[in-house]
């Protein structure tokens, strides 16, 4: 499932859409510990994460992740919203938890 | 890629609005030049963790990228407490990050174990009360 497919299949709230939406989601991927996500998370990961600051963008970017899902209904503020913009990196909203938004995932790739 | 490309940061201390720039900006340019994705990601991981300690503990400092065709040299240079017990900071789980700095995902004292384990050479120095330097070498592997 690309990151398109992902958007188009309405699970999530839209923030930003990335610059390359055709990029395939290898798996989900759930931490919210910078340091561990940086050092652990497989590229193209769709990152679920309740870390809704800079430096989830910061991070996304470095490890190559495909999107960032925030759950529990994390938002980025403005100032971070832009940069998510600027760096084209695709950012989804959802009120669900974690698990539950990661499983989401998980079963629209392993269908 | 014949000569050597030396890029140089300013790091701010507590800008977290820009930490993690001169770590993007490098992984940027090793794209471009066509370093292998694994080598890039060594190098971004351990950049990053190396900044983000810059931006949470330091007084402000300098990072210097030099990249040859062997090797990427980084060196980060930091004005500011230095460490206490170099072997304890080294430890992972160990971190002195206070609560604000935990808030934003930090603190999880993985960031110097991760710089040792993504670079190929690391060393550390530090005096107390003048700052520290670290530097890291990721080594690019003849094809």
């Amino acid at each position: 499932m690309t990151v398109e497919e992902l958007i188009k299949s309405e699970e999530f709230e839209v923030l930003n859409k990335g610059s390359n939406l055709n990029r395939e989601i290898a798996v989900p991927y759930c931490c919210d510990l910078l340091s561990i996500a940086m050092s652990k998370m497989p590229q193209d990961a769709a990152w679920v994460t309740v870390m809704a600051n800079i430096n989830t963008l910061a991070v996304a970017s470095l490890a190559d992740a495909a999107c960032v899902i925030l759950a529990e209904g994390s938002r980025l503020d403005t100032a971070a919203a832009l940069k998510a913009k600027e760096q084209g990196i695709t950012v989804l909203y959802t009120n669900l938890p974690v698990f539950e938004a990661a499983l989401k995932i998980y079963n629209r790739i392993n269908v | 890629m014949n000569e050597k490309i030396v890029l140089r940061y300013e790091v701010d201390p507590n800008d977290f609005t820009r930490a993690g720039e001169a770590s993007s900006n490098v992984k940027r340019r090793l794209k471009l030049l066509g370093v292998d994705p694994d080598i890039v990601r060594k190098v971004a991981i351990s950049l990053y963790e190396g900044e983000i300690n810059m931006v949470i503990h330091s007084y402000g400092g300098i990072i210097e990228v030099i990249i040859s065709p062997e090797e990427i040299e980084m060196i980060l240079t930091d004005k500011g407490p230095g460490i206490e017990d170099i072997e304890l900071a080294m430890q992972a789980g160990y971190s002195t990050a206070p609560d604000n700095i935990r808030n934003l995902g930090f603190g999880a004292g993985m960031g110097l174990p991760n710089m040792k384990k993504y670079s190929d050479e690391f060393n550390i120095e530090s005096t107390v009360g003048v700052g520290t330097t670290v530097k890291m070498k990721v080594f690019i592997p003849k094809e």
